[in-house]
């Protein structure tokens, strides 16, 4: 039950955009329509689902002090804690360049709605600051798990209810000033607004 | 300033040093245009993620502001140095592996000399990593461009990075917080009910401000996007 919390609260009460301003960059750009931000949200969630497990592997096994002891234990006083960032940025690239190269291979029709998407998405903040959330929140692997798709199921939900908006908007007198991204910004806290509603929901 | 005024100052610096080539006119508008007709959050809406979530405050906007422009001047120079021996298909694992080196001193530099400001900017600081405009000064500046420009180009673009988020920082901690840099300032004058707005405190303030002032800059600059 406790793994099924930790989803439902990423998707709505810690929602990567509107509670930790994550993945902005691409939220912002890519929500103009609502079929490509179905497409790059699909692919966020297919990749953070992978990745944080993938790093909560190698935060294990690899990086924190003493994690080393499985190779032999001499090892317990070493802390590669330093190579976190690299580390991870490097697991995401390469994961992002794997799940890439399976996608084109297994599913040719996917690929071609993802394909442009996939890239990007390496240097989406969402992808690494779950890894890095996931560290600081001390989850064991199943948690973690459920909280790479849950903080990806989260921006899914927020990217396609704001290209929907922004759909309609064009047929709105928006001041010229205030075109695409202020009104943008002033939507998103809105739907903030909106998205705080679930605070009261104790899990 | 009027905008007479600028351009008259300007000329009186170019003629003070008219043969100096360090501070050329083109090298100089490679410094201002990013600090506002081409600033990289209100017009090219780049970096944005941590340009909100670390602003509640001023005191780490100001750390987070130095340690982007440190990230960037000096990603900017290490790629610039190296721009004609990066393969082109393996170039953004290179970028990375050069922000992440960078970035992974200045967090190790905070943890050691600022416990405190490492404890309260947290992931954020490890964000650097994949702020979009560190990717992208790297890929449309220094891989075509030589290193004292694009030291230039990076000082523009962190500073204007700087002023934008300070700007930000500022409005939310006064009308969220009540306070300048920590100093009650509200209290100082006498008024002690100063109602603080929890909503500035929270993201939703963050969003709103920030919409407001891209409303203003970019009135200001005549942008209009499509």
């Amino acid at each position: 039950m406790e793994v099924f919390n930790i989803a439902l609260r990423g998707i709505f009460i810690d929602n990567m955009i509107f509670a930790y301003y994550l993945g902005m960059c691409s939220f912002l750009a890519v929500s103009k329509k609502v079929e490509t931000a179905f497409g790059l949200g699909l692919a966020v969630v297919f990749v953070l689902t992978l990745t944080v497990p993938v790093n909560w592997l190698l935060q294990e096994y690899v990086l924190k002090e003493g994690a080393l002891t499985w190779i032999d234990g001499s090892f317990e006083s070493i802390d590669l804690t330093f190579l976190q960032f690299i580390m991870f940025i490097a697991v995401i690239a390469s994961m992002v360049q794997l799940v890439e190269m399976i996608i084109e291979k297994l599913s040719p029709a996917l690929y071609g709605s993802l394909g442009i998407f996939l890239p990007l998405i390496a240097v989406n903040c969402a992808i690494l600051g779950s890894s890095l959330f996931m560290v600081q929140k001390d989850y064991n692997i199943i948690e973690a798990t459920s909280y790479g798709f849950g903080s990806g199921f989260g921006f899914f939900l927020a990217i396609i209810a704001l290209a929907a908006i922004r759909e309609k908007l064009k047929y709105s007198k928006v001041p010229s000033g205030l075109k695409g991204l202020g009104i943008t910004m002033l939507i998103t806290g809105l739907m903030g607004l909106a998205f705080k509603s679930f605070i009261g929901i104790a899990l | 300033m009027s905008a007479e005024a600028t351009v008259v100052e300007k000329e009186l610096k170019v003629e003070k040093k008219p043969a100096e080539p360090f501070l050329s006119k083109r090298r100089k508008n490679i410094v201002t245009d990013p600090l506002s007709d081409d600033n990289p959050i209100t017009i090219q809406v780049l970096g944005i993620c941590s340009a909100l979530a670390v602003t509640v405050k001023l005191e780490p906007t100001l750390v987070m502001s130095i340690a982007v422009v440190f990230v960037i001047v000096f990603a900017n120079l290490i790629i610039s140095l190296m721009r004609n021996l990066i393969p082109g298909r393996i170039r953004i694992i290179v970028q990375l592996a050069v922000v992440a080196t960078l970035v992974t001193l200045v967090s190790e530099f905070l943890k050691a000399y600022s416990y405190d400001m490492y404890k309260v900017l947290g992931a954020y600081v490890g964000l650097i990593i994949t702020n979009c405009i560190v990717m992208g000064r790297l890929e449309a500046f220094a891989m075509a461009n030589k290193p004292y420009d694009s030291i230039l180009d990076g000082l523009g673009s962190g500073f204007g990075y700087a002023w934008i988020i300070l700007t930000v920082a500022f409005f939310r901690e006064l009308l969220g917080s009540g306070s300048i840099f920590d100093f009650k300032i509200f209290e100082a004058i006498g008024w002690t009910t100063f109602p603080t707005n929890g909503l500035m405190v929270d993201s939703i303030g963050a969003f709103v401000v920030l919409g407001i002032l891209i409303w203003i800059q970019r009135s200001k600059s005549g942008y209009v996007e499509n």
